[in-house]
């Protein structure tokens, strides 16, 4: 097995840590190594002593005397009024940064986001949607995200941001990407059976070349349509239960899809497979369901644009 | 009206060697219908290592899922179920209900030289209660499965899957019940059935521990009853609470069941420590280090354990104030604890200690628990948690805090007790290796998933980026030694009922007043109730006070 279809790996740096790259990152890995040699020295006070009398005081003959020294004032304020010291010390570090990783900056470029089962869609402030992650560097980005079911976590290790996508609720989370750099977006709420293959690709670019993004309607360079369906169909979340070899999946396969002429719906009637049923099923799912299998789909509308619908059912008329 | 004797005077009785509480009725209507404190606590025992067993099923199972990316055994849905009932299971039919039901039913009347518990018949009947919510609970196995996590997050439980999810929460809902009772059975216990001498000072650590865990048993559980009816109502009923789309909150839920399963986790590691306080004193045979330190951070421990359930949901949704509170609250609850690591290790201290298997399963505890609370310094910084949460390195953390700790203290507390309650010696070299081994696997499986989620590894994750691979693979290595090493102590233990020598009623040299009856009890506990002069820790000192 290999990564899920161009999803790029985390950056490893060191040890414990991916690489930074968000403007964040660098404070809250400060934090973490704070806490870090905190928790090595505390560790060391306890287990060092504890090995050590374990060796020296290992009983020679039961009918060894002990100690009776059972308390002492001052050794019990000096561990209980240090590690609060410390302890407090470490809460401030701690809600500094989470505040600054809170408040976005007023010139936010702003991204609207919807999770569903199990695809992310990233829709930009001038109607481009994409289901990846593109961001410019060196400009503080604003999510404004929503879920369309169940509760999903929006996860970029590298920016080290997190935040929970909630059906209902409208979240928020920002970043400033700071180096261009691919990553994987990874869903860290559990969501259901395809929960770990909600993942897609995070791209930083260039401010320049976001800026052609964008005027590309999210792709670097015009693809044709075919290809363009291809894309979106592994980018979407339409893989996760569309087979394109037949197998049954969640809904019905692509394989011959084109060519089968019509299909029969749970109500009894049979519709006839055109570029308007395709269509409609893909922005309103619910209103079409195929004879056996359950509706689970979510609706599309407002997440797909007129041009990618169309590559999406000219891709469709190729799946033989 | 009988005399007191004191508890000098009945360690002197001749031992009888015939009767005790285990031979003193025959058949199995005789134990489905005892009110014998001890022998409820035996059936508990025997119900909850079964729990332990299937749990650790389900672990090496997912485990073994989890050595490559993609399908190695089960596919995304039967991963799902396995880590599901995993945690399940272990959380509500094992860690639970094991030291309080277990060894809390029979040594807490025995410390305080009581005949029983103050309601017997309501002990039974919790008894009862465990056995029909665990029927519920496992009834999703031979049905429909459980795929919501032991957390039944909503709206993915109410609105998505198919699977059993009212079976396993009304099993959890009854199962809550049997704890709620066995709390209110032990704290009336504590309050109005000290023997004669047995100021609240002289209580055993290991009551002080079960008295402060009742407490939260009793506080808290209610809360998780509500919860789950109301997930019930709205499940069968399509009553909107915290589904948005019948106009509910999810986030709701999320506090509801943070209010609970917070304070759970203290139910679960309480009782631990009080095993470890008795253990390391008495096998060091000193004077415990800071007696009163460790029993009023017991009850620190359990109120402001109510307060910290929103460290929870730092990236839930809720308000950054609430998150800035719920912060600093939850880094006044890491000192009691420190307090209590800090006075184990000084009790070591110029004591005499035994080198054998209770005291090495204690030594573990003490180094896997420090690890397991420090662990949870990074998760309470706000900012380090943005990274951290929900990844491998909470997986990592709890599992130090829950089997680090919670486990390894109760396997530490069955060998330091089960010469009492089976009258029987264990083979403790074969216990020392079982405590090396599972400490070396334990190690190899958890602290490799620090890593793993430092590195930005999600949790409940069926398959994976490619990078983590090597790490997965050497933790599921890890849960093979660690399942090994579980196994060879419970054998041990087993063996030990048919080949295992006689045990003395006072094997440790200890000074509190359950080795002061015979191993095993009498069905009485003692034959008068004992008058105690004398505190629980008091050894032999040298003069140079």
């Amino acid at each position: 097995m290999s990564n899920p279809p161009n999803i790029p790996p985390i950056t490893e740096d060191g040890f414990w840590l991916p690489a930074q790259a968000s403007t964040i990152a660098a404070e809250t890995d400060h934090t973490w190594w704070v806490t870090y040699w905190m928790s090595i020295f505390f560790f060391f006070l306890v287990i060092v002593p504890m090995i050590y009398f374990a060796i020296v005081h290992k009983r020679k003959s039961e009918t060894e005397k002990t100690s009776p020294i059972d308390h002492s004032m001052k050794i019990e304020i000096a561990w209980t009024v240090l590690p609060t010291g410390l302890l407090l010390w470490l809460f401030a570090l701690g809600v500094t940064g989470y505040a600054n990783s809170q408040v976005a900056p007023d010139n936010s470029y702003e991204i609207k986001v919807t999770a569903q089962m199990f695809s992310w869609s990233f829709q930009y402030p001038d109607g481009t949607v994409s289901g990846e992650l593109t961001v410019p560097k060196g400009r503080p980005v604003k999510l404004v995200m929503s879920s369309q079911d169940v509760i999903h976590s929006f996860f970029v290790a590298e920016f080290r941001v997190k935040q929970d996508v909630v059906p209902g609720l409208y979240t928020t989370l920002w970043f400033e990407a700071n180096k261009t750099m691919e990553t994987a977006l990874q869903c860290t709420e559990y969501c259901g059976e395809k929960h770990s293959n909600m993942l897609t690709k995070v791209t930083v670019l260039e401010p320049k070349d976001f800026q052609t993004w964008i005027d590309n309607g999210g792709t670097m360079e015009k693809m044709p349509p075919v290809e363009w369906g291809a894309k979106l169909y592994a980018s979407r979340g339409c893989a996760n239960c569309h087979s394109v070899d037949g197998t049954r999946v969640q809904g019905p396969t692509f394989k011959g899809f084109w060519t089968k002429g019509s299909e029969k719906l749970t109500d009894g009637s049979t519709v006839k497979i055109d570029e308007n049923y395709v269509r409609q099923s893909i922005l309103e799912p619910a209103t079409q369901i195929v004879e056996g299998y359950p509706n689970v789909m979510s609706a599309y509308a407002g997440q797909l644009r007129d041009e990618d619908i169309d590559a999406l059912i000219a891709w469709l008329k190729t799946q033989n | 009206m009988s005399r007191s004797i004191t508890a000098e005077e009945v360690s002197q009785i001749p031992q009888s060697g015939g009767t005790n509480y285990i031979n003193a009725e025959q058949g199995v209507w005789s134990w489905l219908t005892t009110v014998d404190h001890k022998r409820i606590a035996l059936m508990y025992l025997v119900s909850t290592l079964i729990a332990f067993l299937m749990g650790g099923f389900f672990a090496l199972l997912l485990r073994f899922e989890l050595l490559h990316p993609g399908k190695d055994l089960l596919d995304a849905k039967g991963y799902n179920q396995a880590f599901t009932l995993h945690g399940a299971v272990m959380v509500f039919l094992f860690v639970i209900p094991s030291t309080p039901a277990v060894l809390g039913n029979f040594l807490l009347p025995i410390m305080l030289g009581a005949k029983d518990v103050a309601f017997p018949k309501l002990n039974l009947l919790s008894l009862y209660l465990y056995w029909t919510g665990a029927l519920f609970t496992l009834s999703s196995l031979v049905t429909s499965g459980l795929d919501t996590g032991w957390t039944f997050y909503v709206p993915f439980s109410t609105a998505v899957s198919d699977t059993s999810v009212i079976a396993v929460t009304f099993g959890v809902f009854i199962l809550g019940f049997s704890s709620i009772l066995t709390g209110l059975n032990f704290i009336v216990t504590v309050h109005k059935l000290r023997a004669p001498g047995i100021t609240w000072y002289r209580l055993p650590l290991f009551c002080w521990g079960i008295y402060a865990t009742s407490l939260v048993q009793v506080l808290a559980t209610p809360v998780l009853a509500i919860t789950l009816l109301l997930l019930i109502f709205e499940k069968v009923a399509q009553i909107g609470i915290f589904n948005p789309k019948l106009g509910g909150d999810p986030v709701l839920y999320q506090h509801f069941f943070w209010f609970y399963s917070h304070p759970a986790v203290y139910i679960m590691i309480l009782p631990g420590m009080a095993i470890i306080s008795d253990v390391i004193a008495v096998h060091s045979h000193r004077r415990i280090f800071g007696y009163k330190a460790i029993a009023f951070s017991s009850v620190a421990i359990a109120l402001i354990g109510f307060l910290v359930w929103g460290h929870h949901m730092f990236t839930s949704g809720q308000s950054e104030l609430a998150s800035a509170i719920f912060s600093f609250l939850t880094f006044f609850v890491a000192i009691p604890s420190g307090i209590k690591v800090f006075n184990w290790t000084s009790t070591m201290w110029r004591g005499s200690i035994a080198w054998n298997t209770p005291m090495f399963y204690g030594m573990s505890f003490l180094f896997l628990f420090t690890i397991g609370g420090l662990t949870g310094l990074f998760l309470g910084t706000l900012n380090v948690d943005l990274h951290l949460h929900d990844t491998y390195f909470v997986v990592a953390h709890f599992h130090y805090v829950m089997m680090g700790g919670s486990v390894i203290a109760f396997l530490a507390g069955l060998f330091h007790w089960w010469p009492k309650m089976t009258g029987r010696m264990y083979n403790d070299s074969l216990g020392k290796l079982s405590c090396v081994i599972v400490f070396i696997g334990f190690n190899m499986t958890f602290f490799t998933q620090f890593f793993l989620g430092s590195r930005g590894m999600p949790r409940r994750y069926y398959t994976y980026l490619d990078q983590f691979q090597p790490l997965h693979a050497f933790s599921t290595y890890g849960s093979w030694v660690l399942g090994l090493g579980l196994i060879l102590g419970l054998v041990t233990l087993l063996a030990s009922l048919k080949s295992g020598a006689r045990a003395p009623s006072n094997p440790w040299g200890a000074k509190s007043l359950e080795w002061e009856t015979q191993s095993p009890p009498i069905t009485e506990n003692f034959k008068r109730t004992p008058l105690v002069t004398h505190g629980p820790y008091d050894y032999d000192t040298t003069e140079d006070k």
